[in-house]
């Protein structure tokens, strides 16, 4: 994030208080860090079992936006922060996301910057490394991106496919939006009905279309079953709100040079 | 995490719900006290038992052994039937539904009840369900169950005992970190009890290391799936024959989507997730190699995954000699680690790139198997660009 010049002016691990890394000070709490630099946002790495504790702690020493890296963190946990995060007015990410990158202006996630590339594309999707393969294919065709988003792929997350694309859809920069979703749950569903009222033209990629039903595929969301959330009930929404679907993931540069 | 119907029933009895007597039994003889008359019931982690002839029921206790005998014989689905579990009869007057799970769009918990119950929640009109979310953080307040006793519209003595178990089950849903605690029907009884006909109970495996008297309880999973999950490698078989490994749920899924699509067909689901430590990736490489894939298909995009650090634990599974012969492995890329190895006939190409190339192979075994060229490509800064 430093290489990308994004303003990291504080670590926060407690114990090591006092020291620093690669020029930046570390505090033992996100208190003394806010007090100290006036942090406004925050990026967490903590193992899942504390991460909790972690996210709290950044809330409650008044970051506006959290960015949560740290994937298996139990979903009773999350609840319990995304609760308290909206009632202190503080937007969050992920958690099990790759981050999110303005591309030639800063990130705050672990995403491979070089293959970004500035440009008018506004990506949001549940999964991290399926965003590269995506946006690598964008790149390569000649487009950039606004601002990627990368979600998370868990049932209990901080910001939702459809509240990222009313926020991108708001968003000067962004021009077209690519939505990258996955079996499971029904927030495609949701985005596909935000997506009619939205002027900004959207494209979608949907993971998991021949993945066997009852199959839970890795991410707590990715699963099928009872009907709901379906790759074929999904794909049907986007094409009902006129949203072009790619069959392959290379698929959504040919869309955008189509469209 | 899901559970036999009789420990689900020993969890809810735990946090004081009503359930019905029950014995479990490993054989025949086991059933000598079956509560009577009972229905014997095969325990599996799969639907559909009923159909296949997995309940029985007894008036006697000779009855309840002699299914119990024919049960523990039968195979439901892959799974042979190791337990059968004798449940008391209930003398039902009225099925409810009740349940808690998660609402993942309003991100909180979500109560469901209906009058109708011991079917299909799905198949009740949607204007007969209540549907109420417990606010996280605060948790189940009265005002949820004075909704509840309202849209049941049950007489007092039987609507209390309602609440009392919603409350309940509300408790196990945070205590044991479920996804889902589900009661269909719970039986309002002839003599005015209400128990629960049946429990439903599944608990959220990023919450297993909270609970680690579940861990060793049996799996729907292959003995393949079960050693991996031991090893704490999220790995799912498939019916193709081609391995597909790579990192990332969403990319693992659509790797496979586009094997798929073009004609090939994936045999098995290996996410390596954020690792790059070479000793997980070899112990992945070496539960791959043992679902005995004609051709493995490695896709590798890095964020903070080291490219090389991956590539040498690929090297290391690829180079032990156990089981299996050399052959055209190939593992390149910017700093050359690979070169003729022994890979058992089942690798046709590992190639690496590393930085902005990403590299197509077309490899003889994977193109006449799959009809798709085999792409496995690791793109990745070498170091860290956090």
């Amino acid at each position: 994030m430093l290489d990308y010049d994004t303003k990291v002016v504080a670590g926060v691990t407690p114990g090591k208080g006092g020291t620093t890394v690669e020029g930046v000070p570390v505090f033992d709490s996100c208190f003394e860090a806010v007090d100290r630099t006036d942090a406004t946002a925050s990026i967490l790495f903590v193992p899942a079992p504390f991460a909790k504790d972690a996210a709290i702690e950044a809330i409650e020493a008044g970051v506006e936006l959290l960015v949560m890296i740290t994937e298996r963190i139990p979903f009773h946990d999350c609840l319990d922060v995304m609760t308290y995060a909206r009632a202190k007015g503080c937007r969050v990410i992920g958690p099990n996301c790759p981050g999110l990158i303005s591309p030639g202006k800063a990130k705050a996630g672990i995403m491979p910057s070089h293959i970004f590339r500035e440009g008018d594309v506004g990506v949001i999707s549940r999964s991290g490394t399926l965003t590269y393969e995506i946006v690598n294919a964008i790149t390569q065709a000649g487009f950039g991106q606004s601002t990627c988003l990368g979600i998370g792929g868990d049932p209990v997350i901080g910001t939702s496919m459809p509240e990222a694309l009313e926020l991108l859809s708001k968003d000067r920069q962004t021009k077209r939006i690519v939505v990258v979703g996955e079996i499971g749950g029904t927030t495609e569903e949701e985005t596909a009905k935000r997506a009619r009222r939205i002027r900004k033209p959207v494209y979608a990629y949907i993971a998991g279309r021949t993945a066997p039903p009852g199959k839970r595929m890795g991410h707590a969301g990715a699963i099928i079953s009872a009907g709901m959330g379906t790759a074929e009930s999904k794909v049907k929404a986007f094409a009902a709100a006129g949203v072009p679907v790619a069959e392959f993931p290379a698929g959504i540069a040919t869309l955008l040079a189509a469209g | 995490m899901k559970f036999y119907e009789y420990k689900a029933h020993e969890i809810f009895r735990k946090y004081g719900i009503p359930v019905p007597r029950g014995l479990l039994a490993a054989k025949p003889e086991d059933l000598v006290d079956a509560p009577l008359p009972c229905a014997v019931k095969a325990q599996v982690l799969i639907g559909g038992r009923g159909k296949a002839g997995g309940i029985k029921f007894a008036k006697t206790a000779s009855e309840a052994q002699e299914a119990a005998r024919q049960i523990l014989s039968m195979s439901i689905g892959p799974y042979t039937v190791k337990q059968v579990y004798a449940q008391e009869m209930l003398d039902i007057a009225q099925e409810l539904y009740l349940s808690i799970t998660i609402d993942r769009s309003a991100r909180a918990p979500l109560l469901i009840a209906s009058a109708t119950g011991g079917i299909e929640i799905e198949s009740v009109p949607a204007k007969k369900i209540l549907r109420v979310h417990i606010p996280p953080l605060v948790g189940i307040e009265p005002y949820v169950l004075r909704a509840l006793a309202k849209a049941l519209a049950l007489p007092k003595e039987v609507a209390s005992q309602v609440s009392d178990i919603a409350a309940k089950m509300y408790a196990l849903f945070e205590g044991e970190d479920a996804e889902l605690v589900e009661i269909n029907p719970l039986a309002v009884l002839k003599d005015g009890r209400v128990v629960a006909g049946d429990a439903k109970l599944v608990v959220d495996d990023n919450a297993e290391y909270r609970h680690k008297e579940y861990a060793d309880l049996p799996q729907d999973r292959t003995p393949l799936e079960e050693e991996a999950h031991e090893k704490g490698i999220t790995f799912i078989q498939l019916d193709g024959d081609i391995g597909v490994i790579a990192n990332g749920a969403g990319l693992t899924m659509a790797t496979l989507d586009v094997l798929n699509l073009k004609g090939g067909r994936g045999g098995t689901f290996l996410d390596l997730g954020g690792t790059d430590d070479p000793e997980k990736v070899k112990q992945a490489f070496e539960i791959l190699l043992k679902a005995k894939p004609s051709v493995i298909l490695l896709n590798i995009f890095g964020g903070i995954t080291k490219a090389d650090t991956v590539a040498v634990g690929v090297k290391q599974a690829l180079e032990d000699p156990a089981g299996h012969r050399p052959s055209r492995g190939h593992v390149g890329g910017r700093r050359r680690i690979g070169g003729e190895g022994p890979c058992g006939g089942r690798v046709t190409c590992l190639s690496f790139s590393m930085g902005r190339r990403s590299s197509w192979c077309r490899g003889s075994r994977a193109t006449r198997d799959s009809s798709t060229p085999a792409r496995c490509s690791t793109t990745t800064r070498r170091s860290s660009p956090v």
